[in-house]
Order: structure tokens, then sequence, then C-alpha cells
């Protein structure tokens, strides 16, 4: 948490020497409360209040980052409790676990068909981050030959599980330049997974089951020299997580809290009924956990969970829009029929993939509703018969087509009489409330 | 280290608002259902104790719907034909509040008449004792004319009734009042404009306890982040006192999931948007988790399986967790 000017002041010598080129002490700690210099500047800083003034500029969750190859994968760096207040930055990773009792044949296979899902959402590339390799064997030989096949049958970044140093280290030893997460440090092997870290530059996964502990662990493996850490408070109910993530989200924002200032991991798989890992994995998402490791993969679940994570982490402040215009769908002719609808990013690509699935070739005419959608905007009068029939005219609509046909959005069918009367010799249709409902229209209809 | 876990304390609290009377309150039903209460941000219990659960309403129409999803015309099947049985199904499955959304055209075509509607509303009535919410065929003067006759001839049963919009909220607050009802009134996704309809309704005399406040929300996909952020800024300020958003939450996650591409349709879509009845559920599922976790009180579902998870997921938020 950023220290006010007066904070930073009493860290200072109080000398007003000017040694720093501001006339008093308090007019350099001011500049520096808004990052207009830097405490460089003042040579007779003492190195305690260095410190100290060095941890206050950190970000309140350290962000860390996992690598292999060209593919990252970034958790914290947080700044808010509710994304309405600012936004939220990094997604949090979604990971696939895999374990070495597993055939190699069979973690291939898995791994495999899991890293090749890629699923479309308004024009963006859905897909899963990376996976995780357990060691349930306990045998180092058989870790290693399953982080070894992980990584024939994918190039995302890993996280190893293990609580056995000796493990661990043969499976780190599998992975050179890369950054994965060495996931199970605890109170008894901290040590020896600190030095496995700091020889292989890896991220850590502390395991506490108090905040007590965990804080402890967080505090000596920080001293011990590695900072990328990343926290598993142990919860694996609803209830339970959700107060965990949030005190240890708090600690971190509110209380400047450092022993906290990392980002979480989700386990939702691991619960008694599989058919509840979708719903702690949703609940991680939205409420603070920066990886999640899932048990299953199962399509119609990631595609959920993948479209969920894109919506909590829209910036709030900036709605997904698209350009305004006109687009052409299916190579339309003179005599293809002209719809209208907003610019709100959702909005648009729902009706552009219906109408391409259609196979109607059609002129999409997007206009400018300051990106929201048809039902918002029409309310907020953004989208009414005028600013319509502005854009049919300024696109010059009518010179493209030879049948003037306009298809309205069903939710504004209440414009099609004004629309009339704004655009004179255009036969105004109104279409189907929703863009699923756009090809039976095109049937029917035209 | 010992931790010391921030608490947030907050000045103001969610009235609570009950729904259904029994014999012993001048009504049918066998429980009334209340909700609200909160006096913390939801389901931390390290702060606060909350007196009300969440709770599911199951959706239900008075006649078999056109334009629902094939899995929920097969899932629910003949009972849909009769409003009684489809309600005693929704019962046996698991709802704990009935929403009996009214119809503007009968399938000849034929509009609503109020009498159809009372007709409709006394059949559920008498098929089940749950606490009965309707709503209005959507269309003004329908929605005045039906909803009136409604609210008469259930008197005593303090259903809720909606949907209030700015423009169309009077006549049906005024029957409220006449016959001791509640009212739902939507905005769109919108903090101000939910607290501005508030305050309208209030003005007319209805008790502030007497209102569910729908502040819309979205599909997973389809916008569900905007109605989620409203509902965690009206929250926060019930929770800072401001009178007027201290109203349980109302929303329809099973009406937005089930209108989208995902849950509609089955053939034709990408391969890896998986098997269509699971993923229409789990759309279904994950919208109304995610809502519930940013404040709602009262979730209307569609789907039997849907009611089943979510039902589930709220034991599981209001189980006082044992953190050490």
């Amino acid at each position: 948490m950023a220290l006010s000017g007066i904070q930073i002041y009493k860290l200072l010598p109080q000398t007003n020497c000017k040694d720093c080129g501001f006339p008093t002490c308090l007019a350099f700690a001011m500049k520096l409360a808004a990052k207009q210099a830097e405490l460089s500047a003042c040579p007779h800083v003492s190195p305690a209040s260095k410190a100290q003034l060095a941890e206050a500029s950190e970000p309140p969750v350290r962000l860390v980052t996992l690598k292999a190859g060209e593919y990252e994968v970034k958790a914290g760096n947080e700044v808010v409790m509710c994304r309405h207040e600012k936004t939220f930055y990094n997604k949090p990773g979604l990971f696939v676990r895999v374990r070495d009792t597993e055939a190699v044949a069979d973690i291939k296979k898995k791994i495999a068909e899991a890293n090749a899902f890629v699923v479309d959402y308004v024009g963006m590339k859905l897909t899963l981050d990376g996976f995780a390799v357990e060691a349930t064997s306990g045998n180092a030989d058989q870790f290693a030959a399953a982080i070894k096949a992980a990584r024939e049958a994918t190039q995302r970044p890993l996280i190893l599980i293990s609580h056995d140093p000796k493990v661990m280290a043969a499976g780190v030893g599998a992975l050179p330049n890369e950054i994965p997460l060495l996931y199970g440090v605890d109170g008894n092997n901290w040590q020896a997974m600190v030095e496995l870290a700091k020889q292989h530059k890896a991220a850590l996964g502390i395991v506490g089951k108090t905040l007590d502990e965990l804080a402890d662990l967080t505090q000596k493996i920080r001293d011990a020299g590695v900072n990328d850490l990343v926290l598993d408070p142990g919860t694996r109910k609803l209830s339970a997580s959700l107060a965990r993530n949030t005190q240890i989200r708090r600690l971190a924002l509110k209380k400047n809290f450092r022993p906290m200032g990392y980002p979480m991991i989700a386990f939702p798989g691991e619960t008694d009924d599989p058919a509840d890992e979708v719903v702690l994995a949703a609940q991680a998402i939205a409420k603070y956990a920066g990886f999640v490791v899932l048990d299953h993969f199962e399509p119609e679940k990631v595609y959920a969970l993948l479209v969920l994570r894109a919506n909590i982490f829209t910036d709030p402040q900036k709605p997904i829009q698209v350009q305004p215009g006109v687009y052409e769908i299916n190579n339309p002719k003179p005599d293809s029929p002209v719809l209208v609808t907003t610019n709100f990013s959702i909005t648009y690509f729902s009706v552009a993939n219906e109408v391409e699935g259609s196979g109607f070739p059609a002129w999409l005419v997007v206009v400018d509703a300051e990106g929201m959608s048809v039902l918002t905007s029409w309310a907020a009068g953004k989208f009414d018969s005028e600013r319509i029939a502005k854009a049919i005219k300024s696109l010059n609509m009518a010179d493209k087509v030879s049948r003037k046909r306009l298809v309205i959005p069903g939710a504004v069918a209440v414009l099609s009489g004004e629309l009339e009367e704004e655009l004179a010799g255009w036969e105004i249709r109104v279409g189907p409330r929703e863009a699923v409902d756009i090809p039976s229209f095109f049937k029917k209809a035209l | 280290m010992p931790v010391e876990i921030p608490k947030d304390s907050w000045s103001g609290s969610v009235r609570t608002v009950t729904i259904g009377a029994t014999a012993t309150q001048g009504g049918t039903r066998i429980c009334a259902i209340t909700v609200g209460g909160q006096k913390a941000l939801p389901f931390m219990h390290f702060e606060q104790q909350f007196p009300n659960r969440p709770r599911v309403a199951v959706e239900i129409k008075d006649r078999r719907p056109d334009d629902w999803s094939p899995l929920l015309l097969q899932v629910w099947g003949d009972v849909m034909n009769s409003p009684a049985s489809w309600a005693r199904a929704a019962e046996d499955a698991g709802a704990e509040l009935l929403v009996l959304a009214l119809t503007l055209l009968d399938a000849k075509g034929n509009r609503i008449t109020a009498a159809g509607a009372v007709e409709s509303v006394k059949a559920v009535l008498g098929a089940t004792g749950l606490p009965l919410l309707v709503w209005g065929p959507g269309q003004p003067d329908a929605d005045n004319e039906v909803l009136l006759a409604v609210a008469e001839a259930a008197k005593g049963e303090r259903i809720a009734m909606g949907i209030c919009e700015e423009k169309n909220y009077r006549t049906i607050v005024a029957a409220a009042l006449a016959n001791e009802h509640l009212v739902i009134p939507r905005t769109a996704m919108d903090v101000n404009l939910a607290k501005q309809i508030n305050i309208l309704i209030s003005d007319m005399g209805l008790p502030a306890d007497r209102i569910l406040m729908d502040p819309t929300t979205g599909a997973l996909g389809y916008g569900m982040e905007y109605g989620y952020s409203v509902m965690e800024r009206l929250r926060m300020a019930a929770l800072q006192g401001d009178s007027m958003t201290q109203l349980p939450m109302i929303v329809t996650p099973g009406f937005e999931a089930w209108k989208t591409k995902e849950a509609k349709v089955g053939t034709g879509v990408p391969a890896a948007w998986g098997d269509w009845e699971k993923r229409a559920i789990t759309w279904e599922t994950v919208t109304a988790v995610a809502l519930i976790e940013s404040g709602a009180d009262i979730v209307v579902l569609r789907h039997p399986e849907s009611v089943k998870r979510v039902r589930k997921t709220i034991d599981e938020l209001m189980t006082v967790p044992d953190l050490a």
C-alpha cells in the first residue's frame, strides 16, 4: 500500500539539507508520495528507512509469473476487492492435473486432448493455461518420467506437486529453462524447497492449515531469499474458501500485510462429489484465486469457466465494443437484407455468428450505441430510430442495395413505425428478439 | 505469527421480506419464506450471523411455452400442459418458491383474460403449499388488467407480483396495497434506477418490507458481469445504510441462461462446447451461483438438475466454516 507524504516524511532525516534539490524534507516526501521524485536523490536516508520505503512501494499482491517457452501465466498485482472498484487484472490460470501413477501413454493422451482445447468467445480464443503433475507415487524416477511425458504433450507451463524435496528435485530437474510452480511447501520441507527454487528459479506453492502457519512460512521463505510465492490456505469447501480467500486478499490490500501479499491457488477437484468441481472453480475464479487446478477436463465445464473468467476480468470502465460501420457477412449482394444491431461486442458477435452460421448473405450495420446491448442502449436513448437512420444514411446503404429491406432487433420492434418515417423507401422488418433465432428467421421470413 | 483477521463493520442491514402466508397468517401456504436480514457481505460468517438463506424459485408457466429449449420441454414433459401439475412437479424437484409466469397469448393466439389468469393462479395455489410469485404477461395493459384480478383472487396469500417498471408500476402497487401482497420492481442493471423505482413505490405507501427488487442480470457470457457488479454495489450501499437499496434481491438466471445459444441449441455448435445437456445445466448453475455470491436472495431457475445443484451450493455456503 502506498505511503502518504507524511508517513514518508517520518522516515526521512528531517534536516532540510536541500541536497535532494527540494527546499525541505517535507516537500521531498510529498514528491515521493506523488511518484514525482526518486528516493535515491536523498544521500542521507538510513538503510532501515530505505528498506521500509522500498517495501511500501511493492505491489500489495505480488506478481508471480510461470513460464515455459513462449507461454506465460501471470497472477497477482490485484488492487481491489470488487471489480467495480477498478478492475481485476490478471486472469487466474486454469490448469488440469495428472498423476504420475497414471500410465505415461494415458498422461500424454489426457494432456494432448486438453491442450488442444480452444473455444471462440466474442472474437477471443480461449484455452487452458497449463497442467499440473502430482507425484502420487512418491517415486522420483516415476515423477520425472511423468513430467517428461507431460512436457512432450504440451508446451504450456507446469505445476509440480510433491511434499518430498527429493522427488521434487527429480521433477524440476526434468524441466530446464522454464519457471514452474513447485507446490507442496510446508513447515517440514521448506528449507529444501527453497534451495530447489533458488537453483531452478522456480516459484513456490505453500500450504498452511491456518493463516498463522501460512504467515510464518511465507515470512521465513521470503527471508531465505525466495519471493515468488503462491498461497494455498488449505480450504476445500465453498464457505471456508470464500471466507479464507477474502481474508487473505483483505490482509494484502487493506492491511498491506506482506506475508499474505501473494496470489492464491485453488484445487476445486478435491471434493467428494465431482459435480461440485465446476461450482468450486467458478467461486475461485470470481473470488481471488490466481491459479485454479482442475482434476477433470470436460469441455462444457471448461468452456463455462473460461467465459466466466473473461466476464469477471473484463474492465468495467471500458465496455468491450466493436467498431461501428457495415460488416459484410457471407458476401452480400444488392438484394441481400440489411440487419442492424449495436456495437456492444457480445451483441455484435452473437448476431454476426448466427448470420454467418445461417449461410445467408447479409449486410450487418453496427450502430454506435456507446457499447451497450440492444435493450440497455434503447432504454438509455442511445439506440433509437434517429441513430439507426443516421447510420443507414451515413453508410450510404441505399446505394449498396437494390431492395431496401432493414431488419431491426425484435427487442426494439417499437421503433419500426418511426423508422418508416425516418427512412423513406425502406421496408422495415422486425427480426427475432434473440440472435439464436436469426437462422430460422432467415428461412421463414426473408 | 498471530494474524489478526480484518473484519468489515457496517452500519446498515438488508430488510427482511416474507413471502407467503400460512393459515394462522390468513393464507393457505404450508410455510412462509423470509429472505434478507444480512448485516455483512454474502457468507462472511466470521463477521455476522446470516439469519436467512438465499432461496431457489422455479419458474413455471400458465401453458406449455413455445420458445423454451427442447431440453426443458423434455425434462418437464407433459406436466407443462397444466399449471397445477407443473407446480407439483416443481415442488418435487426442490423448488422453495414458485414463480408463475403468465403468457400474453394462448396457443390459439387469443389474448390472456383476467378470468383465465385467476384460474391459473388458483390452480397453482391449490396444487402446492409453496409461497407464490406471479409475473404478468409483460405488456403494460395486460399486466394491469390481469394482476389486479389476481391480487384480489389471492388476497391473504401474500404473493409477490411483478414486474413493476417505471412506466408501469402504479396499478400493480395499488393492487398489492389493497390486498396485502408484495411487488417485484425490475430495473436495467443500474444502481440509481433501482433506487429510483423503490422510492416511487414507497411513495405510494407500500412498506419497503413488501418489495423484492430485481436489478436484472445477463447470462454467463452475455453480460452477467454487469448484473454481478450492480448487485455487489447495491448490497454494499445497503450495508452502508442507504435505505432504498436495503431490499432483498431476486434475479432470473434461469430465464437468462436458457435463452443463450449454449443452452438452447444442441446441433451445429463447435465441438469444444461439449455435451449439450451438461453445458446447459452448467450455464444456468454457474450464472446462478455467481449471482448468489454477489448478493442474490432469490434465484429463479428452470431446470430440475440446476435446482438440485444450486440448493446444494447454498447449503454449503450457509455452513459456518470451522476456520482455526
